[in-house]
């Protein structure tokens, strides 16, 4: 009989002591209710536990069991369409058992254990299989097919298989090796702050299309690429995380809620079942997993939920899909480190954040990645993390938008002056960057047009123009400019009106395809080069911008995808005949 | 163990008390302190151990010592009693009354510390509710379950604009009124007044729970007042089926007392001495707005905090921002134009206001007109900027026209005075006849079809 007991409790940090076999991040059983939680530092006899549920009313010597496990998941089918808090519990099932307000101490298993799975093999008996293999698949979702994996470090001849319906706890196959046999079944457990690992890191050279023109056009992120999203309240930090996870093509999402608002997750809860994938025309929420740890759920298990998301995100990715996560937000997530960290009175850091943050978010990051797993044959899968700071104040100067900067290659900088006149997508051309676009020239030569970088440079060329424009103007007033000068900022004007700004809320505008986006642009640049000429020839700018084709480049953003060919069309012979009209009228 | 009393008391430091040979006090139990000369106050336990309690006391310290005081473990965490009887009435900040009427007996007890919502459990709220303010309901709408504070400054009109959004705010078609929960934290008696005098004038004080700690009033009450407001929020919204709005006033007292006990505690600050856990803390305050599927009521809060020195970068305000689904922010340059209530509209917004709005709600053009005004807007205080610099005459004619929508947009969508109480129609219909003057083609926030069926006047041809 142990006689561990619960010595002293302050708020999500409680110790004990002599807790049985006490290791690093053994997950414990505090109290009568059975409080989860997690050892985090030892000393002597004394264990120091990280709780992720709300310690209220707990008395020391109260008893404290181990279980001597890690903190683990149960991977399998069944994770798709599931909204879990930080530390795995479904919360709709939560419901049903606890009510409308969360309790303590339930213990509810991630996945459905009664649901029975149609598994078919894809090996059959006798055949040599090694680790990462896959041997059977089941049908998850109508968008995602779940592949049964041989378990890391196993090696040896299927000695048992079958086709049947089998519940997630059930063995489908049996591995003998040299020494022993091995149960294969159609779940496995993985230890949450462990990284899966893969044989082969690969370099990104294709992006993750999400659809939003500010994003895929000048800062796109690739597809097991590093991107963060930092900005202040209001400046749509989480609307955009919303929009990649609605038209991220990838073939996984895993959205993770990390300290935000519950009414957020609601709204995804209400939305996504009822969004349908562009390419699949099926339910979002198929291919779609929910961490929600909302910001009155327990801190400790905030800081848990990032992990028990991304192992979600690799264990999907070593069956060789494309998939996203994205993280609202990390900031949270590190002021849980702060919380935990100042409540163990450790030496603190810059702004009390504890000296190990950097190191934390790194290697939080490189979890992600495009990679070949391990597998006899070769599979590719990637994982791309997007992570959204909210630095205090919109500062970016801070902690943990530094230390996240320091380890991502996109940086998607939100700016609240766009945001309080509704350019939306906040994000600042100027400041953002995308390390990946001229890794992925080829990609798009291939997939867009060759002449896509040009113009893409030249579009970002006349928005820089546009911003030293700017600062003369707040100077000598616009009536002063000279008119080539008028022409460049009706350009530009054009291009952050017409082709930047995107409403996440219109049916069509949501979402634009990359050839729509080439056209788009296309336009508009167009569009400036005529401008160009006609005022060479002395035509005023202000007489350019009463044309009626101008106003057909505003529609194209609301014009749907099956209609644009016909726009277009439409644009280019009024463009040519309205200017042509302009030039007679000089000429004459 | 409640009945032993303890006068093991080894140390007194602000508002706290070490009290040593305690066996077993439970994290979050409540504590009765008694002094020598029989007074009595309330305490809570912050940190447990073995052989010590570490109890913060809701009151003064004052007249407490370490010999003579006897504190005694009440075997249970904070907890309120509720009923029906409590409309009407007025408590202090600990929730005793404070109105000479009886106390609250009931079967009915609460923790005040509730857990938390189920994310799950969340109806996503979007019932539209009409304040009768244009810049709030044509800009930034309101909608039931949210939660929407007021971003003030020192001796800015928030609390005429909080009262007159308790006074006229309804839901379309919808006959009940909003039962009201007031908790104030460390506002003078003056403004205390104000908020009973309002709640009397317009018959609301009889469907009005009030919980007052006043200035004057011990701050370490202050944790515990928004908590009982929002406990007995919660009782008549999910127990009695009623629409309760909350209105907390002034976060910015609340998050000091927090301060304070975290710099008693020694603990390692965050920004500006405010504890690292602030947000966490704030967070359970705010998160307990919203609607719960299957029932029937609602909480809708409307937190009021002044920003120390108009600084929305402020600690407070910034955490608030990012708990909260928008703000209205008042602006001091606006309420010197004597424009009331003085919303600075292009820094407010509403992140549940496109689930409350459109057709079938409010109107169909609703999104578009709202963009459009907040851009021409935006325009036009850039333009106004600009015209100081280099004049108006310097300006674009389409500044110009900007500008002018800018100023009587200010003076006639926002500016609407204390008792006019719009009607939705009537605040889009501003809205489009701000716009009359506007070209077609700068336009370019509203669907062509909106601008042929509601736009004012036949489009004048410009640059002829």
């Amino acid at each position: 009989m142990s006689n561990s007991i619960v010595s002293r409790i302050s708020g999500p940090v409680v110790i004990a002591t002599d807790v049985d076999e006490a290791k690093m991040y053994d997950v414990v059983r505090i109290g009568e209710l059975g409080l989860l939680g997690e050892i985090i530092r030892l000393e002597g006899n004394k264990s120091t536990i990280q709780v992720y549920e709300d310690t209220t009313g707990l008395r020391p010597g109260e008893k404290v069991v181990n279980t001597k496990r890690a903190l683990s998941m149960q991977l399998g089918p069944g994770l798709l369409t599931s909204i879990y808090d930080g530390i795995q519990r479904p919360l709709d099932v939560l419901r049903e058992k606890s009510g409308d307000f969360i309790s303590r101490g339930k213990i509810i298993p991630a996945l459905d254990q009664q649901k029975k799975w149609d598994f078919v093999p894809k090996k059959k008996k006798g055949d040599e299989v090694s680790e990462g293999e896959i041997i059977g698949e089941v049908q998850e979702t109508p968008l995602i097919n779940h592949k049964i994996m041989v378990p890391f470090g196993t090696k040896g001849k299927l000695s048992e298989i079958t086709e049947g319906k089998y519940t997630v706890n059930e063995n489908v196959a049996q591995v003998k090796t040299t020494s022993s046999s091995v149960d294969i079944g159609l779940s496995s457990w993985w230890m949450v702050r462990t990284p899966r690992p893969v044989l082969k890191k690969l370099p990104p050279e294709s992006p993750l299309l999400t659809g939003q023109r500010v994003l895929d056009t000048f800062f796109p992120v690739a597809k097991g690429g590093t991107a963060a999203i930092p900005g202040p309240f209001g400046s749509g930090k989480t609307v955009t995380q919303q929009q990649l996870a609605k038209w991220a093509d990838s073939n996984v999402i895993v959205y993770i809620g990390c300290g935000e608002r519950g009414n957020e997750m609601t709204e995804i809860l209400t939305t996504f079942p009822e969004l349908e994938d562009p390419k699949s025309k099926r339910p979002l929420m198929e291919r779609t997993i929910l961490v929600a740890n909302t910001s009155n759920m327990p801190v400790a298990a905030r800081e848990a939920s990032i992990y028990t998301g991304i192992t979600m995100g690799e264990y999907y990715r070593d069956m060789g899909h494309d998939v996203a996560l994205m993280a609202d937000s990390t900031s949270r997530w590190a002021e849980a480190l702060r919380e935990i960290s100042g409540r163990l009175e450790e030496m603190p850091g810059e702004e009390g954040y504890p000296a190990y943050l950097g190191r934390r978010l790194a290697e939080f990051y490189e979890r992600g990645g495009k990679a070949i797993v391990i597998s006899p044959e070769e599979r590719i899968g990637s994982l791309t993390l997007v992570g959204a700071v909210s630095p205090p104040g919109g500062d970016f100067s801070e902690p943990v938008s530094q230390n996240t900067l320091r380890v991502t290659r996109v940086f998607w900088a939100l700016d609240a002056n766009l945001a309080s006149r509704r350019h939306f997508p906040s994000i600042n051309w100027l400041t953002s960057y995308s390390l990946y676009a001229d890794d992925m020239t080829n990609w798009y030569k291939n997939n867009v047009s060759a002449e896509w970088i040009e113009l893409r440079k030249e579009a970002m060329g006349i928005l820089q123009r546009e911003a030293e424009l700017q600062e003369i103007v707040q100077l000598i007033g616009y009536d002063a400019l000279p008119e080539p000068e008028k022409g460049v900022l009706d350009t530009a004007r054009s291009i952050r009106e017409d082709y930047l700004q995107q409403s996440a809320y219109d049916e069509v505008d949501t979402y634009t395809s990359i050839r729509k986006q080439s056209l788009m642009l296309s336009m508009i640049l167009e569009f400036g080069k005529m401008e160009e000429e006609a005022i060479k020839k002395g035509i005023p700018s202000s007489k350019i911008g009463s044309l009626e084709v101008r106003k057909l480049l505003s529609k194209i953003k609301w014009t749907k995808e099956s209609d644009i060919d016909e726009l277009i069309n439409e644009i280019k012979v009024n463009m040519k005949q309205q200017f042509d009209k302009l030039f007679m009228e000089v000429t004459l | 163990m409640s009945n032993i009393a303890f006068k093991t008391i080894s140390k007194i430091a602000g508002p706290l008390m070490f009290v040593e040979g305690v066996k077993d006090a439970a994290y979050g139990e409540m504590v009765e302190i008694k002094l020598a000369n029989g007074e009595r106050r309330q305490g809570q336990v912050l940190d447990t151990s073995k052989g010590l309690a570490v109890v913060q006391i809701f009151g003064a310290t004052f007249g407490l010592g370490t010999t003579g005081t006897s504190t005694k473990f009440l075997g249970e965490t904070a907890t309120i009693s509720v009923s029906d009887e409590m409309l009407g009435r007025t408590f202090d900040g600990l929730g005793k009354p404070r109105d000479n009427g009886p106390t609250i007996v009931s079967k009915e007890k609460f923790d005040l510390v509730g857990a938390g919502i189920n994310p799950y459990s969340r109806e996503e709220p979007s019932e539209f509710i009409q304040t009768g303010m244009s810049n709030i309901d044509g800009m930034n709408t309101l909608v039931r379950g949210q939660k929407l504070p007021i971003f003030s400054g020192a001796g800015l009109p928030h609390n005429l604009l909080a009262t007159q959004i308790a006074r006229q705010a309804k839901v379309l078609g919808g006959s009940e009124s909003f039962s009201v929960v007031f908790a104030a934290m460390g506002i003078t008696s003056e403004e205390a007044n104000f908020f009973v005098k309002q709640f009397e004038e317009s018959g609301a004080l009889g469907r009005s729970v009030l919980f007052l700690n006043l200035s004057s009033d011990p701050s370490m009450e202050r944790i515990l007042t928004p908590r009982l407001a929002l406990t007995t929020a919660e009782f008549l919204a999910y127990e009695r089926e009623m629409h309760v709005l909350v209105i907390l006033t002034d976060m910015t007292n609340y998050c000091e007392a927090l301060r304070e006990i975290s710099a008693a505690r020694e603990e390692v600050p965050g920004r500006r001495g405010y504890p690292g856990y602030m947000y966490t803390d704030l967070s359970s305050i705010y998160e307990r707005a919203g609607k719960i599927k299957g029932r029937k009521g609602s909480v809708t809060q409307i937190p009021i905090l002044a920003m120390p020195a108009d600084d929305i970068t402020h600690p407070i305000p910034d955490l608030t921002g990012y708990i909260t689904e928008g703000q209205i922010v008042l602006s001091r340059e606006l309420h010197r134009l004597n424009i009331q209530p003085p919303v600075d509209v292009l820094t407010s917004l509403s992140r549940l206001m496109n689930q409350g709005i459109g057709a079938g709600s409010t109107r169909e053009d609703h999104r578009n007109l709202a963009d459009q005004l907040y851009a021409t807007y935006a325009q036009g205080k850039d333009a106004r900027a600009l015209s100081a610099i280099v004049g108006e005459e310097a300006l674009s004619d389409t500044d110009r026209k900007f500008l002018k929508i800018a100023n009587e947009f200010e003076k006639r969508f926002v500016n609407q005075g204390i008792d006019e109480n719009r009607s939705i129609e009537q605040t889009l219909d501003i809205g489009w006849d701000l716009l009359s003057d506007l070209p077609e083609s700068e336009m370019k926030r509203i669907k062509s079809e909106f601008i042929a069926k509601y736009r004012k006047k036949p489009p004048v041809e410009i640059g002829e």
